[in-house]
């Protein structure tokens, strides 16, 4: 048995015996009470509820690690092994699954055995199930690799156990528990013709705008929408991208400073801005209608006020994705290619941009599934253009309240989503990507055909002063009265939200908004690394692993974020609320929620830039009898920091700006700051809310800064124009 | 080999961390209230019945469809212990799938008829605890640029004048537009009503998703006229915005916002507790504090000045058991949906 397996065995006995296996709710471990009847009662440990028959159910349990103690004794290694805790991993995890979802908080879940066994109950699982639980699983991992899987790498399958049991139980468990309601009636029963009913709606599919004057299906409009938008910011991003990296334009700084913003930006807040800026009474248009007479319409609500809203909204993301791929495209290839007399642009288009693909396609699909899964800016400006995820948000909390519709329509959107997913898998095909080797690339970057230059400044530069006006409104809306009607100059809307007054015990944080704030900014700081390790992990096995299954694996990684974020936020309370996971109400369901629904944009960053760094380098270190783990560590993972920067920022501001997916996640000690502004909205206290954003917007630009300090750049060995010869030590 | 174990370990125990700096504080209040009336109320409430009872309260605030969701998932394993406020309707449905319990408070008798029969109708699973009558609103600045006489009545909104320039909530989305949707049905008839509303339809600019965004439009001058409830117009009317409400001539509806304790509640004796106190005229009084307009259901309660004068609005008899009931809510909206929404304009 290897030491690394012996000390998993040692954690599975520690949380069986001596950890408190239930979830002791209303108590903290640092109170006395919860340490009077220690080590039965409430927050008994697995082995003597289980021995003294209070909890029977989990005796059993001690059987695998009992087995699991008598191998650590007898010591040494033998080939046996593998089979053994192959048997102990599976054993524990099965009885665990079984014992945890038949009895929950009130009785047996089958009546049957009520019956049988008579009354019985537990509380959800606490840090004692928790640590044997992963025990078992990473026991079962090392078991399979002792016998041979994944050439016996046992860091590759526990990594692959870990990811894929946490997938399963937060993303698989909650998501199927709702998705069954699509094939239900109101009352909860079974009833497969209501689906393709509800399916085949003319309200979803309808295509009456083609012909007449009447409204298409929601479908269309969401699919229109997506693809659009998904082009348009790839464009975008790519023109940003290629500026940034391979002009000599000089305010570059600003530009990335211009594109990061609206990504820190909290929903809602772009598009009030866009009404401020644009609206029937905005203030553009009343100096258009007064300047030139143009009649002031309401040409912002619909298809046009949500595009423009989204394109600013997402741009950046597809420019986080875009950059690192920039930025790792070999120059000496793009030499090779001038040396043989190509054109710069012919170099460009056929050197350059192919190598772009993983990019393009990976920044295309994340506009796309954003632009479908977005919920404030349709809510805000779409007027009377529906789109899937406000619709599927009415249909739980709107006045028909039919949670079997939200099913079916959240079905509609994961076909579009997985399609998309689907199309790009195809188009990259199976093509190389590799341009970052081990060899030192002494060529230059060549600066861009004159036309595309001018090509990214046109798209670019007036961008990047539209996204500038929008801030201004932003910031300036905080100070003033009411934006829009009374711009007399105030601060009393900063004062409300954060006052912080002086008294006798010191500093009274009085203001309103301090509470959600502090819960907003700890949640996030807990789940931003949390995600960019779950996420670049699959990534790193998705790109660098062969494995039984992978495609599916890979699916079931994209599905948290192909659906809609109120279908999330239920499916959470209905699978979480009870045991054998009870987290309703407490900070760690929003943790988890955030975990899941941003990782696909860890994975996607990191095959993105994963699939350009040369395989013979992870090789290498390998030969030079480095670990995986190592070779992860020390090759990999520094290579791959634009990607870490984009998952953990990605990760971050997410968390703090994220709105459908946790307004039923939230609870009185646990508000976010979304939901208050949310709530802000309602009121009509624009500006309360929009000063509430400024401070949210703050936050997150330190929060970015910080980041890239601690991450750092990643140093390829290019040369740069300015100074060729110092960078002269291999990648 | 070693690496590998102190950074797995390193992890897990991050993770670990991270599930006790968040977990242990999931102490629950002494009270767990779910409120869906503006945040300043909900907190004005709070602080006054700490104050008066001592009780902890854990509040959380979201629109009562937010709430009538929630707690349909929650119904396994319920957190809240009681609802407070917002529109009846949610609160009629909880009560009819058994997700509140019966309750009669001994401040039954001081309770106007429209809070009792909120009460009797979802059989004694919720109360009324504030109405506000249905109406519309208009801005005078932008009613002066477009001259001629003001909108009085219902029957006034089809004038051509109003082309694009009337703003209400999609029915299926909202509470407030659905209680327009039964108003309109109720005052004329199924039939005319529906005639009503597909007329209106060319004179709509946009349908919102939330109920009182009509009335925060009007007053940006977004659009001209805001249908909506008219104690959130009034919000904006006390803010200065240049709105004027209109209770319309034909007569109109009204919502009752209710009350209900939560089946399963932990702390049921508190629950109790807050609903006794929370029908009193001192706690009904708390609303014109907040900024919120409504019309206490206490008779013994003042009403604000500010709010609408119930004695001078013509009011319909609303059947609240029939058109709050599921089925009729389904048929209507169905019906909404297939004759008014996809109409060309």
């Amino acid at each position: 048995m290897t030491r690394s397996a012996a000390l998993w065995l040692v954690l599975g006995g520690i949380g069986y015996a001596i950890l408190p296996w239930y979830l002791v709710e209303g108590l903290s471990p640092l109170s006395a009470k919860w340490w009077a009847s220690y080590p039965f009662g409430n927050a008994g440990s697995g082995l003597f509820l289980g021995w003294s028959g209070d909890r029977w159910w989990l005796g059993p349990t001690f059987l695998p690690l009992l087995v699991g103690a008598a191998l650590l004794v007898r010591g040494g290694r033998r080939p046996e092994d593998g089979r053994w805790l192959t048997w102990i991993g599976a054993a524990g995890l099965v009885w665990m699954v079984i014992a945890g979802f038949a009895i929950d908080h009130r009785n047996w879940t089958i009546d049957l055995f009520a019956e049988w066994f008579g009354p019985e109950k537990q509380a959800g699982m606490g840090y004692g199930a928790f640590a044997t639980a992963l025990a078992f699983l990473m026991v079962l991992a090392h078991g399979l690799a002792a016998r041979g899987f994944c050439r016996s790498d046992a860091f590759v399958v526990s990594a692959i156990a870990l990811v894929l049991g946490l997938v399963l139980l937060f993303v698989f468990f909650p998501i199927a528990q709702i998705l069954v309601s699509a094939v239900e009636d109101n009352n909860g029963h079974f009833a497969p013709g209501i689906f393709f009913v509800k399916f085949f709606d003319r309200s979803v599919w309808g295509l009456d705008c083609v012909y007449s004057n009447l409204r298409c299906g929601v479908a269309w409009n969401t699919l229109f929408l997506a693809v659009v938008v998904g082009v348009g910011t790839t464009v975008l991003g790519l023109a940003f991208a290629l500026i940034a990296l391979r002009t000599r334009f000089q305010a570059k700084g600003v530009l990335r400073a211009l594109t990061i913003l609206p990504i820190i930006t909290p929903p809602f807040v772009i598009g009030l801005a866009l009404i401020l800026l644009f609206g029937r009474s905005g203030a553009v248009t009343g100096l258009l209608f007064e300047w030139f007479d143009v009649p002031r319409t309401r040409w912002i609500y619909g298809f046009t006020g949500v595009f423009i809203a989204q394109m600013l909204a997402f741009t950046p993301i597809a420019f986080l994705v875009l950059i690192g791929v920039v930025q790792g495209i070999s120059p000496s290839l793009e030499e090779a290619s001038q040396t043989l007399r190509a054109s710069r642009w012919t170099t460009f288009r056929t050197v350059s941009l192919p190598l772009m693909r993983p990019g393009l396609a990976n920044a295309f699909l994340l506009g796309f599934v954003e632009s479908m899964a977005d919920f404030g800016n349709p809510l805000v400006l779409g007027g009377n253009y529906e789109v899937l995820s406000t619709k599927i948000f009415f249909a739980v909390v709107g006045a028909a309240h039919d949670q079997s519709r939200a099913a079916v329509l959240s079905i509609v959107l994961l076909t579009f989503t997985l399609g998309a997913f689907y199309a790009q898998y195809r188009w990259l095909g199976n093509r190389s990507y590799t341009t970052v080797t081990g060899k030192g690339d002494s060529g230059l970057p060549v600066p861009m055909p004159k036309r595309m230059a001018w090509l990214c400044y046109g798209t670019a530069i007036p961008w990047a002063m539209f996204t500038a006006v929008i801030y201004v409104v932003i910031l300036v809306g905080g100070f003033v009265k009411t934006m829009g009607r009374d711009y007399t100059p105030t601060l009393q809307h900063y004062i409300t939200g954060f006052g912080i007054e002086q008294t006798s015990r010191g500093l009274y944080f009085a203001g309103s908004a301090w509470d959600s704030l502090w819960t907003t900014i700890k949640v996030a700081a807990v789940a931003a690394p949390l995600t960019a390790i779950v996420g670049l992990l699959t990534a790193y096995l998705l790109a660098r692993q062969r494995f039984v299954g992978k495609r599916s694996f890979e699916f079931i990684t994209m599905l948290s974020f192909a659906i809609p974020g109120t279908v999330v936020g239920v499916s959470y309370i209905l699978a979480f609320n009870v045991p054998p996971i009870e987290i309703t109400g407490t900070g760690l369901i929003l943790v988890i929620c955030f975990i899941f629904r941003n990782m696909p944009v860890g994975v996607r960053a990191g095959i993105a830039t994963m699939s350009q760094i040369d395989r013979s380098l992870d090789e290498a270190s390998l030969t030079l009898g480095a670990r995986s783990f190592t070779t992860v560590r020390r090759v990999i993972l520094p290579l791959l920091r634009p990607a870490v920067v984009a998952s953990l920022v990605y990760a971050f501001v997410r968390a703090m700006t994220a709105v459908s997916a946790i307004i039923f996640l939230v609870s009185a000690q646990y508000n976010m700051a979304t939901a208050y502004i949310v709530g802000r909205v309602e009121a009509g206290e624009f500006g309360l809310a929009i000063a509430y954003s400024s401070v949210l917007i703050v936050v997150m630009l330190l929060a970015i800064l910080v980041i890239q300090l601690l991450v750092g750049e990643r140093r390829l060995g290019r040369r740069t124009a300015a100074a060729p010869v110092l960078q002269a030590a291999g990648g | 080999m070693n690496r590998l174990v102190a950074l797995t370990l390193a992890v897990i125990g991050s993770a670990i961390v991270s599930w006790v700096s968040v977990v242990p504080a999931r102490a629950q209040g002494e009270l767990v209230l779910y409120c869906a009336v503006q945040e300043e109320w909900c907190r004005e409430m709070v602080t006054a019945f700490e104050r008066q009872t001592g009780v902890k309260v854990a509040m959380t605030r979201k629109s009562s469809g937010e709430f009538y969701a929630q707690l349909k998932a929650e119904a396994a394993n319920p957190r809240g212990d009681i609802w407070w406020g917002g529109t009846g309707d949610p609160h009629l449905q909880a009560a009819e799938e058994g997700l509140t319990i019966e309750y009669r408070s001994p401040v039954m008798a001081q309770l106007q008829d429209w809070a009792t029969r909120q009460w009797e109708q979802s059989k004694q699973r919720s109360v009324g605890v504030y109405a506000g009558a249905l109406g519309y609103g208009f801005n005078t600045d932008l009613m002066k640029k477009k001259g001629g006489a003001e909108p009085k009545c219902w029957a006034d909104l089809l004038d051509a004048r109003f082309k694009d320039e009337v703003q209400v909530a999609d029915p299926n989305s909202s509470g407030t537009s659905y209680t327009m949707l039964a108003t309109i049905v109720q005052l004329m008839g199924e039939n005319p009503g529906f005639d009503y509303l597909k007329k209106l339809h060319r004179n709509v600019n946009q349908y919102t998703r939330s109920g009182a965004a009509p009335a925060r439009a009007a007053s940006l001058g977004e659009t001209l006229i805001g249908i909506t409830f008219q104690h959130d117009l009034v919000t904006f009317v006390v803010d200065k915005a240049p709105i004027k409400v209109i209770a319309p001539c034909e007569g109109t509806g009204y919502e009752v916002g209710s009350m209900s304790i939560i089946k399963g509640a932990r702390n049921l004796d508190n629950a109790k507790k807050w609903y006794d106190w929370a029908l009193t005229p001192a706690a009904q009084e708390l609303g014109a504090k907040a900024k919120s307009f409504q019309v206490p259901s206490n008779k013994g309660a003042k009403t604000p000045p500010e709010a609408p004068d119930f004695s001078q609005i013509k009011f319909i008899n609303y059947d609240f058991a029939k058109y709050g009931s599921s089925d009729e809510r389904r048929r209507l909206l169905s019906k909404w949906d297939g004759e008014v929404k996809n109409l060309p304009k």
